[in-house]
């Protein structure tokens, strides 16, 4: 092993660079490319994509609309099931839902590109700036919804178009949750997530509060107390630990962590990266730290995942993305030591996991460890005091309406169990709990 | 290899595919360039008398397209040539001198007066030309002058002005018919009937393409107005299938021979109008579309064609298909079929149900065991082809005969033999069967 020291450095790349690698994924589709892939689509009744889709958007009616030159129409039929249509049509597995059960698979292997075509549709309105919903007639009822990520701007404009006051608490200092937080740079460019959570703020009715974390400067007891109603859309506080030998050295880093930085930075060139970089983890924040490690200009990037290619939880899709980025995916090995020099780790130890190897071990050299092994819910602040919630495996526990185990409080997103870890299954989460808080609110059988 | 020589009306030419008349046999330059690429024989463009007629200045063509901008059809405003009468005929004469294999026809619009006509067609007899073809058709711009399918929508006129050609000349005589009528068959019998020698058909349809919606004007428009224009292409050629076959078969016309025009784009195209009864066909809008390339394919894809039907030469299918065609009411009525639905080539997109459910007889159902399945409820099918018809996968749904049992939608015996209208129960009009 080499004896020199860590090898992390900002400014790897030049200028352009840098704007390359983290441009669009996928350039969007101008007006006749949109055209032409809207023309694939049959307009299927009772369409797969749509039972597909968690939020249920009518796919074929948009896409139909974009045809027929009816783009707003396009934008008006996302929308009204999926407010954040736009993020989830740059971040939404789309392979692994309504493109892996398009009838085109079926027929020629190529399904239709519904997520390039919603975005299509999406951009055309924010571009245009058409706001087309608008808070309903006030009820004088009040929701506090806790947490600005997707579950809860879901929640919130749904509530709002119903004519409730809702205010929005969000412990960082901008809303967006992981959208704006842990999305990988290169899926959400131009600062969209801060532009959607505009135009979802644009139908009016909902008040944010930044900077106010729940334990810490409100309780639960307290929400409860002032509003009719709480959602909470809390997400994960915390990531899991590898528990191993050498995790407090440094160099060995939080995934989700590094990427809100890289989210915020202004600049990518200060940002400080490894030379040889090992991911441990098999999700998309591993292949997203693997990536865009890469594209800072890291040298060696190799993921490493316990299991085999078909359990890893990131989609083949994602995985050939890395693996086309440069990205070296080690498959059926995990680490069993982190090796350091000094104070920083230096190298990892892995064991394979697969029989034919079993107890083999090998090592990769590392200026870098990301830690990307799955993140959990930190459950103090809805489990302490007076007002506890029952949880299920860690998370809180809801029924089919997002309903905890209190009367008045439902949750939604990543915090629920069961949850999907996907920004649309957080969308679906607000939006079923709004229409039950909706009931709920109007004395309505709940 | 299979011979497609041609030869119609006695004028021979390599392979049946004439251009039409119109823009792309305007003038040499184009002209020598078709040859070139193989086409077997052109229309001229259609000569008037000097002076010659103008053209507008704005745009002639306006389109109308399917799902990747597939253009399927066109349609213009464009008059006969521009160009005076002595350019055209010197041409003529100079490219018919350099390549005579190939058919040479000259489309004629004079005024309806015998003197016009008379005077024209020595000058055309001199080029050398192997004959000429009156344009009935046209239906913008001289119709309004009397002339095109202002003539061609009068038998009387057709009759006459086809009677003086074939007085005044020893070329023969192709009457081009215009389909902006009712019944084609008239203009085609008073065609006969003035001892032409053939017709052609179609002319183009009067169309408007679109309307712009800004300018609340037709499209495309010359300075805010449009008008209505010759619509042709690959949509119009169902409608010059039924008029050939009208011709082809109305007894009165029977044998008089066809040059087919209407969307001809493709070998098969041109197959189907001379299995129709057309001896050749005319092609124009595909070769404005894509280049006068196209006919490689065309002459490559006939010769292989007739090879694997064993047909040596054109007249060996020629009008085959002409005794299948039949009114209504001889239809047999004891043909029962239903839709099948391949389930390893459905796709499951649901198409074929749909429309079953919501617009014809509930006879597809969409689920089994509670997954996506389409199948035909024999019951409710009456055989339609609806679903076929919309079903995006080729030969997934086809309609597949009865041949015995009940029918278990009417729970009537299927049985063999014929049976039509003619003689059904419920035609108050019928006659005993035979």
């Amino acid at each position: 092993m080499s004896q020199k020291k860590a090898n992390i450095a900002a400014g790897r790349l030049s200028a352009v660079e840098y704007a390359d690698n983290f441009t669009d994924l996928h350039a969007p589709l101008d007006d006749h490319q949109a055209l032409i892939e809207a023309d694939r689509c049959y307009f299927c009744d009772g369409a797969p994509c749509t039972t597909a889709c968690p939020t249920g958007i009518d796919i074929p009616m948009f896409i139909r609309q974009i045809s027929t030159g009816n783009p707003k129409g396009a934008a008006a039929t996302i929308l009204r099931d999926n407010i954040m249509g736009g993020m989830c049509a740059r971040v939404c597995p789309t392979e692994t839902l309504c493109e892996e059960v398009c009838v085109r698979n079926d027929a020629e292997n190529k399904p239709v590109k519904i997520g390039q075509l919603q975005r299509f549709a999406t951009d055309k309105l924010f571009t245009a700036g058409a706001q087309i919903f608008s808070k309903g007639v006030d009820t004088g009822k009040r929701v506090a919804v806790v947490g600005g990520g997707p579950a809860g701007l879901s929640c919130a404009h749904a509530l709002a178009r119903q004519g409730h006051a809702v205010t929005v608490i969000e412990a960082h200092d901008k809303l967006g949750g992981l959208n704006e937080y842990g999305i990988a740079s290169y899926k959400t460019v131009d600062n969209f997530a801060q532009h959607e959570t505009d135009y979802i703020l644009g139908v009016g009715g909902i008040t944010v509060e930044l900077g106010k974390r729940l334990g810490d400067d409100v309780t639960l007891g307290q929400l409860r107390s002032d509003y009719d109603a709480v959602f909470l859309g809390l997400g994960l506080g915390a990531v899991n630990a590898l528990s191993l030998e050498g995790e407090d050295l440094s160099g060995v880093l939080d995934a989700v962590a590094y990427i809100a930085e890289l989210r915020q930075a202004k600049d990518l060139a200060k940002l400080p990266v490894g030379r040889c970089i090992v991911v441990i983890g098999g999700g998309m924040t591993a292949i997203d730290i693997a990536v865009q490690t890469k594209r800072l200009g890291a040298e060696d990037v190799t993921l490493v995942y316990r299991r085999g290619r078909e359990h890893m939880k990131a989609s083949a899709y994602e995985q050939e993305l890395a693996q086309t980025s440069g990205v070296r995916i080690k498959y059926s090995a995990k680490p069993v030591r982190l090796i350091g020099e000094g104070r920083h780790v230096r190298a990892v130890e892995f064991e394979y996991t697969q029989p034919s190897a079993k107890g083999e071990r090998f090592v990769l050299e590392a200026d870098m460890v990301f830690k990307a092994i799955g993140q959990k819910f930190v459950a103090g602040p809805v489990t302490g005091g007076n007002d506890v919630l029952e949880l299920e495996d860690g998370r809180v526990a809801v029924d089919n309406s997002r309903r905890t185990s209190l009367p008045d409080v439902w949750a939604g997103g990543d915090c629920i169990a069961g949850g999907q870890d996907l920004t649309v299954a957080g969308v679906e989460d607000g939006k079923v709990a709004a229409a039950a808080i909706d009931r709920f609110l109007r004395g309505g059988a709940e | 290899m299979a011979d497609i020589c041609s030869e119609f009306l006695g004028i021979r030419s390599p392979n049946p595919f004439w251009l039409a008349s119109a823009p792309p046999t305007d003038k040499e330059y184009n002209v020598v360039r078709a040859f070139r690429a193989g086409w077997g024989g052109v229309v001229w463009k259609t000569l008037g008398e000097d002076p010659p007629i103008v053209n507008i200045n704005g745009p002639r063509y306006g389109a109308i397209y399917g799902g990747d901008r597939r253009l399927l059809g066109f349609n213009n405003v464009e008059l006969i040539s521009d160009r005076p009468l002595d350019l055209n005929l010197r041409e003529i004469k100079q490219v018919k001198r350099d390549w005579p294999d190939r058919a040479i026809v000259v489309s004629l619009m004079v005024p309806c007066e015998e003197a016009a006509w008379k005077r024209i067609l020595p000058l055309v007899e001199d080029t050398g030309a192997d004959g000429i073809e009156l344009n009935f058709g046209c239906p913008h711009g001289m119709s309004e002058r009397g002339m095109g399918s202002a003539v061609g929508q009068v038998p009387e006129y057709v009759e006459m002005v086809a009677r003086w050609c074939k007085q005044h000349t020893r070329m023969p005589v192709i009457v081009k018919l215009t389909p902006n009528i009712t019944d084609v068959r008239f203009p085609a019998r008073a065609a006969k009937q003035g001892g032409a020698d053939a017709v052609s058909l179609i002319n183009t349809i009067n169309s408007i393409m679109a309307i712009d919606l800004d300018r609340m004007a037709p499209s495309p428009h010359t300075d805010g107005k449009g008008t209505h224009g010759g619509f042709c292409g690959p949509a119009v050629k169902p409608i010059a299938l039924n008029m050939v076959a009208e011709i082809a078969r109305d007894p009165e016309t029977q044998g008089l021979p066809i040059s087919a025009i209407g969307g001809i784009t493709t070998w098969r195209d041109a197959v189907e109008f001379m299995a129709l009864g057309a001896g050749n066909v005319q092609v124009c809008t595909a070769a404005m579309a894509y280049g006068f390339r196209i006919v490689e394919d065309m002459v490559e894809g006939l010769k292989n064609w007739m090879d694997e039907k064993s047909y040596a030469r054109l007249d060996d299918f020629v009008g085959l298909a002409v005794p299948n065609v039949t009114n209504w009411q001889y239809l047999n009525l004891n043909y029962v079929v239903k839709a099948r639905i391949d389930q390893d080539a459905c796709i499951k997109c649901g198409r074929c149900y749909v429309a079953c459910e919501d617009t014809s007889h509930q006879a597809i159902s969409n689920a089994k065991d509670g997954h996506r399945h389409f199948e035909v409820i024999d019951a409710e099918c009456v055989g339609c082809n609806l679903c076929a018809s919309v079903c995006p996968v080729e030969n997934c749904i086809t309609m597949e005969p009865m041949t015995g049992g009940t029918d278990p939608r009417t729970g009537q015996p299927v049985v063999k033999g014929y049976a039509n209208w003619t003689t059904h129960p419920n035609n108050p009009n019928r006659v005993a069967a035979e």
